[in-house]
């Protein structure tokens, strides 16, 4: 189907499941229930799940594919937020063409990057593109303040012109992001006994997105236009002895995946229409490595699933204060209640950075091809032997 | 890679997934009846505390917490009460909140207006928050509040010093009770010029942010009125920890006064260069050369050690005064947990209480009635004197502290002194000089 092979079909149709279903699957618990800290299911992190997914798909067609290690990738990020916020602020809020510009923008910002970045590889790429991304960010953050808002960050006013829409609704306030008048920000619940579940259109809308960028990443990984992008990563010198000219595969490369990089920024300024400067800080374009890094570089689904382990870590686990301990440890004796929580803190709340590093480095030295080879593991664990060839599992890594 | 085989049955198939994909959302249009967002239904209601617990204001966080913790305790009829024995209005009751025991859940803003919005919207959409506080920036402030705007919830900024926050960026659904730029200035510049006269050359290092603009800018139109002159203003980058190649064209250029719009670890290490370059032993103009912080903290006094002795500033808050409410306050705080509280923690526990009893005035939790109660809200005994919260923009107007470094401190604490309280008619603008539009309320209906 789609002009897929049958496995590739079968790993679009159930990542397309996961997504639909996502509301379900990520409130397993009763809302009143302990546990209920851990449910992921409200819009806002939902959201961030597919947008960020999307920012790693694209990351990983460059570094995953070509091995061109990207240590700016968030100013591409930023770059189509402010374009997606400008269109609010001029044209009107439909989300559409706010997207389309800002996968415009951040392609053009990528052709300019890309074109002066490429002509150096490995550290040098990477210090290379480090450096442009923190340029961007400095700039973005105080000399282009009339453009960006500074360090406040650009925002809707209500005295903002949007000609094909309206500067304030009847109510007086700022009207919201929407499609065709379809708000982003409406929800519907369905509560089922103890559960509730949450329906955002928000969350579909990128869900969508998420799905068309993940298909086109399948099709990327196995056109010829992606083996070369292999040969890219594994022999650049061999290549180039042929006669081969790398450059503008891998200027391709990078300005497709910066375009992906716009899609997420657009996206994200379309769920919440704000759009600051430490989008494009170093830490951002860090986070996006260790998400592909954390899900299996160069695999299909890897850089979704490292996306989401790391935007729960970050929204669910700093949420976790003392209070919340004393309560599930309140069934035991006061001093031993008072001594597991006095464990368990470091690794909550302000300490979910160390909880996450931990996680990374045991990722890295025990699944060295991340999540996804620890999935494919247990899956040819539970397999067996007899059908070793078989169990490589749903996606199989680059090289 | 097959050829694309499109099947009718293939269409169809996929067809029908991707309506039912489209449909999922519409389906379930019956949303919740409640009248406004995060409607407390049970017996309980909950606040939402958004700090820094990392990043470079960690520490004001920490504070910040400690003391939304503390008015929980007090709320709910805990502890000696703090400030609720010496608040003006008496509508608490030590019950909770109309009667709902008040709970709360934190939050990381990790200083970044993005982490602060998707930690504020998942206290609104996951744990049911009906009001946001905190935050230790102005960046963050503005961010957040907006982000309330939009979903219907009341925003009461913590610690943010921007003229924009109830300026420029005003907002229907937010509140602040922190002072701003422009009461630094006018607050600092009389004082300055009875210490160092009326004909002064200032120069200015300005962090290059929008708070360090707007702090430059008061700071130089009040003192310019005065007949200082200004020679310079250079922007510093955020970033900077070494600011002496700043600090060495501030003798050449015939400057008398330097005046350090930094906050936090920027203006710890710019004031501690500019000791070291010895600016301070200087004579230039045959007057001494003088230094200038407009907003001075507890926390970055402490980081600057010695170097703040004798550095005129301003303040919100101190735990020296000794007016019946700071009283009360700095006891129970240090009863809590062993050391007074820094000015962060004053107006996070002031806006948690001014909240609460906004509430039980208004004999509701929704947003639009809520901030019909704080709007021109009179009120006292909160530790800045009598205190007005501005109906036009949502500032609170009270008396601006200013402190200067203690020659001899006492202990690690007892490192400002107050050297005047500028009091509230000196420092009132008119609302409308910073432009901005406060919009109507939303509660998310």
């Amino acid at each position: 189907m789609f002009g897929l092979e049958k496995k590739d079909t079968s790993l679009l149709l159930i990542v397309a499941v996961l997504t639909m279903f996502a509301p379900f699957i990520l409130n397993p618990f009763p809302t009143d229930s302990a546990l209920a800290q851990f449910n992921a299911g409200y819009p806002d992190l939902m959201q961030r799940f597919v947008i960020f997914g999307i920012f790693a798909i694209g990351f990983n067609i460059l570094f995953g594919l070509t091995g061109y290690l990207s240590f700016g990738h968030a100013a591409f990020l930023g770059v189509g937020s402010y374009a997606a916020v400008w269109m609010f602020k001029l044209i009107g809020m439909n989300v559409l063409p706010a997207i389309l510009l800002a996968i415009i923008v951040s392609g053009l910002f990528s052709v300019i990057i890309g074109y002066v970045s490429l002509r150096r590889s490995g550290i040098y790429f990477s210090i290379l593109t480090l450096a442009f991304a923190q340029m961007s960010f400095a700039l973005a953050y105080s000399v282009l303040t009339p453009i960006t808002g500074g360090e406040t960050g650009l925002q809707l006013a209500l005295d903002d012109p949007r000609i094909l829409g309206v500067s304030q609704t009847a109510e007086g306030n700022i009207p919201v992001p929407s499609l065709f008048g379809l708000e982003m920000r409406s929800t519907a619940e369905l509560v089922v006994g103890p559960w509730e579940f949450v329906f955002n259109v928000g969350y579909y809308t990128s869900a969508l997105f998420m799905l068309a960028s993940f298909y086109l990443a399948i099709r990327i990984f196995r056109s010829p236009f992606g083996m070369m992008l292999r040969a890219v990563k594994s022999n650049q010198q061999r290549m180039n002895y042929t006669g081969l000219n790398t450059r503008p595969y891998t200027l391709a490369a990078f300005v497709i995946s910066g375009m992906y990089a716009g899609l997420a920024g657009g996206l994200m300024a379309s769920m919440d229409p704000l759009a600051g400067a430490e989008r494009m800080q170093w830490t951002a374009s860090g986070e996006v490595v260790l998400m592909t890094i954390l899900g299996g570089a160069g695999t299909l689904i890897g850089p979704v699933l490292g996306a989401g382990f790391i935007k729960y870590f970050e929204n669910i686990f700093s949420k976790i204060n003392d209070n919340v301990l004393h309560g599930w440890f309140a069934f035991l004796p006061d001093g031993m209640e008072d001594f597991v929580v006095f464990i368990i803190h470091p690794f909550i709340g302000k300490g979910w950075h160390l909880t996450l590093g931990i996680l990374f480095m045991m990722v890295v030295i025990f699944l060295p091809g991340g999540l996804v080879e620890g999935g494919q593991r247990i899956s040819s664990w539970v397999r067996g032997r007899k059908s070793e060839d078989k169990a490589k599992g749903k996606t199989e890594p680059a090289e | 890679m097959t050829k694309s085989d499109v099947t009718r049955r293939g269409v169809l198939k996929s067809g029908a997934m991707v309506g039912a994909g489209v449909a999922l959302p519409t389906i379930f249009t019956a949303s919740s009846a409640a009248a406004y967002t995060n409607e407390p239904t049970g017996s309980s209601v909950t606040l939402g505390f958004n700090v820094p617990q990392t990043g470079p204001y960690a520490d004001e966080g920490a504070d910040e917490l400690r003391a939304y913790e503390l008015a929980v305790e007090h709320l709910n009829g805990g502890g000696d009460g703090g400030m609720m024995n010496t608040f003006s209005s008496k509508a608490l009751k030590g019950n909770g909140i109309l009667g709902k025991k008040v709970e709360f859940v934190t939050g990381d803003t990790q200083t970044k207006s993005d982490a602060a919005r998707a930690s504020a919207k998942s206290m609104i959409e996951k744990d049911g928050a009906v009001m946001i506080t905190g935050g230790s920036s102005s960046g963050v402030a503005v961010a957040v509040q907006a982000l309330c705007q939009e979903a219907g919830v009341i925003f009461m900024a913590g610690l943010t010093h921007s003229n924009d926050t109830t300026g420029k960026d005003k907002r229907a659904n937010g509140f602040r009770h922190f002072f701003n730029s422009y009461m630094s200035g006018a607050a600092l510049a009389p004082i300055l010029a009875k210490n160092y006269g009326n004909d002064r050359k200032a120069y200015h290092l300005t962090a290059d942010y929008n708070w360090g603009y707007t702090t430059e800018e008061a700071v130089r139109t009040s003192t310019e009125a005065m007949g200082w002159e200004t020679v310079a203003a250079v922007k510093t980058p955020l970033t900077a920890t070494d600011f002496s190649s700043y600090i060495a064209p501030v003798l050449q250029s015939g400057a008398d006064v330097l005046v350090l719009n930094h906050y936090g670890g920027n203006m710890v290490n710019s004031l501690t260069n500019a000791v070291q370059f010895g600016l301070r032993d200087k004579l230039v103009n045959n007057k001494n050369f003088e230094i200038v912080v407009p907003l001075y903290s507890r926390l970055m006094a402490k980081g600057a050690g010695a170097n703040v002795k004798g550095i005129y500033g301003s303040t919100n808050w101190h735990w020296s005064l000794q007016d019946e409410g700071s009283k009360a306050f700095v006891k129970s705080f240090g009863t809590k947990y062993g050391f007074p509280p820094s000015q962060a923690a004053h107006t996070c526990y002031v806006q948690a209480l001014l909240y609460a009893d906004a509430c039980e005035r208004a004999g509701t939790f929704n947003p639009c009635g809520v901030a019909e109660a704080l709007e021109g809200f009179e009120f006292d005994g909160m530790g800045n004197g009598k205190t007005l919260y501005r109906a036009d923009d949502h500032q609170c107007f009270k008396d601006v502290l200013v402190v200067r470094g203690k020659e001899n401190p006492t202990s690690e604490f007892d490192l400002l002194e107050i050297v005047e309280v500028t009091p509230v008619s000196q420092v009132t603008y008119d609302a409308s000089i910073f432009g901005g539009d406060l919009g109507t309320c939303n509660n998310g209906a």
